[in-house]
Order: structure tokens, then C-alpha cells, then sequence
């Protein structure tokens, strides 16, 4: 017989299968779409959830030389590294004045701040575009480094303020007693010390930008400049016929970069979810 | 920038100068202003100017790549004589109530089971949050062969497991059906960051509560429900609140798979707003529109605000 204790535990588990296969099936799915020969994926007796009559590479072959995915690619992760760095400079030196210093304005500021980070993206995307044309940006990537930290300035200020509001005060005293000043305190003493609120801001900075999907449309148009997402949801469908295989592979390896990030970091994704909405 | 300045104007040869402004440096009053410039500077430029204008077009004839004046509250009255609209109106309503509350209930669930002991913990945690970090206009498109007419994957299942009869709902054609599809993909999306902030607020809670709790004769419902419920409140409004706004204002995962259709049935204001706006050109509709997801945003951040004031500062 089992002990009460652990048929609990199985059960517990039991319940949470569902929800792993809610959450994990449409990757599953999309994979094995993309690895599918094009004979089994539009037979409609086959088994659409297992690969019978072998995988095949080539979608991702086509995707590859055939399209401009690996321009895509390249136009993301450009935009996605500037908007990161530039975002995460702006918001540490933001977030250090809120937690630690008193001056005049602040406070609005900070409110200010708080309330940026709740502005949709889709609530100013029309007199962005606008502004996006005088500074002569139309259709270039370009105008997403300039745009994105609308969105990550006041997400990686709110993150770092938390973080920075940890450190203890004394600690950048004592710093200062011995004749630091305020900007080398900063440096050498809180900086590192926030080290973990640091990389977890870049994180979701990063994730945020390279998830980035209606400003990148509305922005940039042509094949050369716009990112992987909006590649490979606009430019790999053409007319009524949908390249299935293709498609699903562009929208694996699109999200490759973040998959790798995710399995390294994982523990700091899940602190930072709830310090982002939480604190 | 002042920083940099005054860094290069005074490193090799005037000491004296460089003690002057390092101290000058020192004082919050100059610093402070100094290291909020540039974020100030963005969301001045790039957050309020734009607003601003968002208001001046909704107020305007503006089209693209013409002159526009002013025409009053026309574009807000002319919205309500569409169709389009009020089904939009209504649609963001149904969409924005049953995402958020099968996510609130679900979240709650799940939070609880992971909340138990769990062998392989930060595996089964990683499996969870997965869909919350991938480009959701990606996997929307994952999700858009899922519910492809003829080859579906969801219908197929359910056929074999006798739960639908064949050939199954065609999902993104048929009106609530493609309602429910958006639904479930916002769901999908959204449950992680529901979960795990829920467990954060789960774990928060002193044990010994429930002890106390248990040993007044309380069994798991009335312990979940004096206990674990009331004190998780604080948590669950601000993840309400804050899923309510993003839910409102999603764009993604309407335009991927169904671009508001079948016949404006799935739009949403911002999906709307992108197709009055730049697709016909209308613009100052098109800003009407979004600016209708404005008092929304003003609600949620009324009350964040008074949350945050209360627990941070």
C-alpha cells in the first residue's frame, strides 16, 4: 500500500498534467510541424501528432537560403542589444536618484515613471509613427532602438528602484566617510552589490524588445529592416497559400534566442516576474 | 551627460577644478536632476508629446499624407454610428471579462499545486512560464495552425477522444467560436504570470496560520477560504489590475490569428486602430479608437497607485 503522504503527492502531480500539456503542447506541435515533410503534414488521414514517415530538415533549409530570416534575425538582435544597453544605463541612473536621493520634483517623477510602465504600446503606436517620420527613421530599425525604451526605461527604473532600495544605506556611507564619492559609491559599492537586479532588468529588457511585435510593424516595412517577428508573420505569408513547414520553423527559431536565455536564467525570470508587479 | 563633461574637462592637469565639481557632484540637489535627465528627457519626447498628439489627431480630420484642422469630437461621435465599432466595443468588454477571470481562477490553481511538494520543482516551474517569454506573435502563429480549418490539431483530438463530432467547429471562421479561440490563446499567454506571482503571494503567508487554523477544526475549503484567500487578496488585485489593462490593449494575438474577423467579431481597439488608422489611412479615427483604451488605463493606474502608496512608501 502506498502512504497516504505520497498518494497525495501523486495526485498533486496527476492535477498538474493538464497544465503541462496546456502550456508545452503548442511547442510540441509547432516543432514537429516544422520538421515534417510536406507529404505528411497535408495528408489528412496522417496523425498529426507524431512523425511517421520521417523528419526532414528541409524547411529550415528553405527558411534559411531562401528567405531573409537570418536578416530578420540580425535586425533583432541589433535592436534588441542597443535598446537593452541604452534602456539599462537610462533606468539604473533613474532608479538610483529615486531610491536614494531627495530632490525637488521627485516624487512626480517617480509617479511619472510608474505610470509609463503601465502604458500599453498600443495606445500611442499612431503619433509614434508620426514622430518616427520627422525624425526620418520611417522604415528603417533604427526607429525601434530609438522607440523601445519608451517601454524598458520605466520597467528597468521600477525593477532597479526595488533592487537599489535593498542595499542597506550604511554600506555607501561608509564608502563616502572614507572619501568616495557619490558616483564612485555607485560604482564600486552599490552597483555590485545590485548585481542580480542588474542582469534580471537585462533579461527582461532583452525579452521584452525581442518580443516586441506592434511598433515593429507599424515602423518598419521593407525586408531589410524589419525583425525576426514581423518577418515571419508577414513576409512568409503570401496570398491564400501558407507554407506550413516553413512558417513553423520560423516561428521556432525565432524564438530560439529567448529559449536559450530562458534555460540559463531561469530562476531570475521568475524572481523578477514578481518584483516587476508585486514590489 | 553633465557627468561625462565634466570627467574629460578636468581630468590630467587642474586638480583644483575637478575637487570643485566633484564636489558640486556630491549634492543630491545636482545630481539627482542630473542622473533623471535622460529618462525625463524620453518620456517627455517620446511618452507625453506623442500622447498629446494622440489627443490632437482623435480631435482632427486627420489622413494620412494630408493637411488636417480641427473638427471637434466628430471622429468619437462618427465611431459610435459604426458598426465596426460597437461590435469592437463590445468585444474588448467579453474578451478582457472571461480572459481575466479563467486566468484569476486557473492562476489560483495552479499557484496552489505548485505550491505543494513537487518533485522536479524548477523543472515543472520553467514548463509553466514558457509561454509568457516566447514572442507571442510566434507562438500565436503556432496557435494559428492549431485552429487551421482543415488540418486542425485541436479538432483532430477531440474527434478521437469523442469529445467533438467531426469535422469539428471551424474555429477562426465561425463567430464565437473565433472568440473563444482568442480567449484561450490570451489564457495560454497569460496564466504564467498569473501563477507565479499568485505562488509569490502563496509562499508569503505564515505557516502558522493554517496550523491555528487546522487545529480550530478548520478543513482545507474553509482553511482556503478564511485563510489563504483573504491575505492573498493584496496580490490578486494588483495582478488583476495589471492584467487588466494588458488584456484590454492586446494586439498580438488578434492580429495574428484572426485579424479581428470574422466580421469585426474579434476585433479589439488596438486591432481596430491599426486598420482604420494606417490600412484605410484615417488617422484621427484611428487615434479615436485608441484612445478609447485611456480611461481604462487611468482606472487601473487610480488604484495601482493607491496600492503601491500604501505598501511601499
Amino acid at each position: 500500500m502506498l502512504s497516504r503522504a505520497l498518494t497525495k503527492k501523486l495526485a498533486m502531480h496527476a492535477m498538474l498534467v493538464p497544465f503541462l500539456i496546456f502550456a508545452l503542447f503548442p511547442f510540441y506541435h509547432m516543432t514537429l510541424t516544422s520538421l515534417k515533410q510536406n507529404r505528411e503534414l497535408y495528408d489528412r488521414s496522417a496523425v498529426p501528432l507524431l512523425i511517421r514517415q520521417g523528419p526532414t530538415l528541409e524547411h529550415y533549409q528553405k527558411l534559411l537560403f531562401e528567405s531573409s530570416f537570418l536578416t530578420w534575425t540580425k535586425n533583432s538582435l541589433l535592436v534588441t542589444m542597443l535598446a537593452t544597453s541604452v534602456s539599462l544605463v537610462i533606468g539604473t541612473a533613474a532608479a538610483y536618484a529615486l531610491a536614494r536621493m531627495k530632490f525637488f520634483g521627485v516624487g512626480s517623477f517617480g509617479t511619472g515613471i510608474f505610470v509609463t510602465y503601465l502604458v500599453p504600446t498600443s495606445l500611442l503606436f499612431l503619433p509614434l509613427a508620426q514622430v518616427v517620420n520627422w525624425l526620418g527613421l520611417a522604415d528603417s530599425k533604427w526607429s525601434l532602438v530609438v522607440t523601445y525604451p519608451t517601454f524598458l526605461v520605466p520597467f528597468c527604473t521600477w525593477l532597479l528602484m526595488g533592487y537599489f532600495r535593498t542595499v542597506p544605506k550604511e554600506v555607501e556611507e561608509c564608502a563616502m566617510v572614507d572619501g568616495a564619492t557619490r558616483i564612485q559609491a555607485l560604482i564600486r559599492i552599490v552597483l555590485p552589490i545590485a548585481i542580480p537586479g542588474l542582469v534580471c532588468a537585462a533579461l527582461f529588457a532583452f525579452t521584452l524588445s525581442w518580443n516586441e511585435f506592434i511598433y515593429a510593424l507599424t515602423f518598419t516595412s521593407s525586408s531589410e529592416e524589419i525583425t525576426a517577428s514581423v518577418g515571419v508573420t508577414s513576409e512568409l505569408i503570401r496570398g491564400d497559400i501558407y507554407f506550413w513547414g516553413q512558417l513553423m520553423a520560423g516561428a521556432v527559431l525565432g524564438s530560439v534566442p529567448i529559449v536559450i536565455l530562458y534555460v540559463f536564467f531561469l530562476d531570475y525570470y521568475v524572481s523578477g516576474l514578481t518584483a516587476g508587479a508585486v514590489k | 551627460m553633465a557627468i561625462g563633461t565634466a570627467r574629460v574637462a578636468t581630468t590630467p592637469y587642474r586638480p583644483g577644478l575637478r575637487d570643485r565639481l566633484g564636489e558640486w557632484l556630491d549634492r543630491e540637489t545636482i545630481l539627482g536632476p542630473a542622473f533623471v535627465t535622460p529618462a525625463l528627457l524620453l518620456l517627455v519626447f517620446l511618452v507625453a508629446y506623442p500622447f498629446v498628439m494622440a489627443i490632437y489627431l482623435s480631435l482632427s480630420n486627420a489622413f494620412i499624407g494630408r493637411p488636417s484642422h480641427l473638427i471637434g469630437l466628430r471622429n468619437f461621435i462618427n465611431l459610435w454610428q459604426s458598426d465596426a465599432f460597437r461590435q469592437t466595443f463590445q468585444n474588448a468588454f467579453v474578451f478582457t471579462g472571461f480572459a481575466v477571470a479563467i486566468k484569476v481562477v486557473l492562476g489560483i490553481w495552479l499557484a496552489l499545486l505548485l505550491n505543494e511538494q513537487l518533485w522536479f520543482k524548477r523543472l515543472i516551474r520553467g514548463a509553466v512560464l514558457l509561454p509568457w517569454v516566447i514572442p507571442t506573435a510566434l507562438s500565436t502563429l503556432g496557435w494559428w495552425w492549431m485552429f487551421n480549418s482543415l488540418y486542425s490539431v485541436v479538432n483532430w483530438t477531440g474527434i478521437h477522444m469523442g469529445l467533438l463530432d467531426p469535422p469539428g467547429p471551424n474555429w477562426l471562421g465561425q463567430k464565437y467560436y473565433a472568440m473563444a479561440a482568442v480567449v484561450a490563446v490570451n489564457v495560454w499567454r497569460g496564466l504564467p504570470f498569473f501563477a507565479i506571482t499568485i505562488l509569490a503571494g502563496l509562499v508569503a503567508i505564515p505557516k502558522e496560520l493554517y496550523e491555528a487554523a487546522h487545529t480550530d477544526g478548520a478543513g482545507p475549503v474553509a482553511r482556503f477560504w478564511y485563510v489563504t484567500l483573504p491575505l492573498l487578496s493584496p496580490v490578486l488585485a494588483i495582478v488583476v489590475l495589471f492584467s487588466t489593462i494588458f488584456t484590454f490593449s492586446d494586439f498580438n494575438i488578434v492580429f495574428v490569428l484572426t485579424h479581428g474577423g470574422p466580421i469585426n467579431s474579434t476585433h479589439l481597439f488596438a486591432t481596430l486602430a491599426r486598420q482604420v488608422g494606417l490600412e484605410t489611412g484615417r488617422l484621427g479615427e484611428g487615434a479615436a479608437i485608441s484612445l478609447y483604451l485611456f480611461p481604462v488605463l487611468v482606472m487601473v493606474v487610480y488604484a495601482q497607485l493607491r496600492f503601491v502608496r500604501n505598501r511601499a512608501y
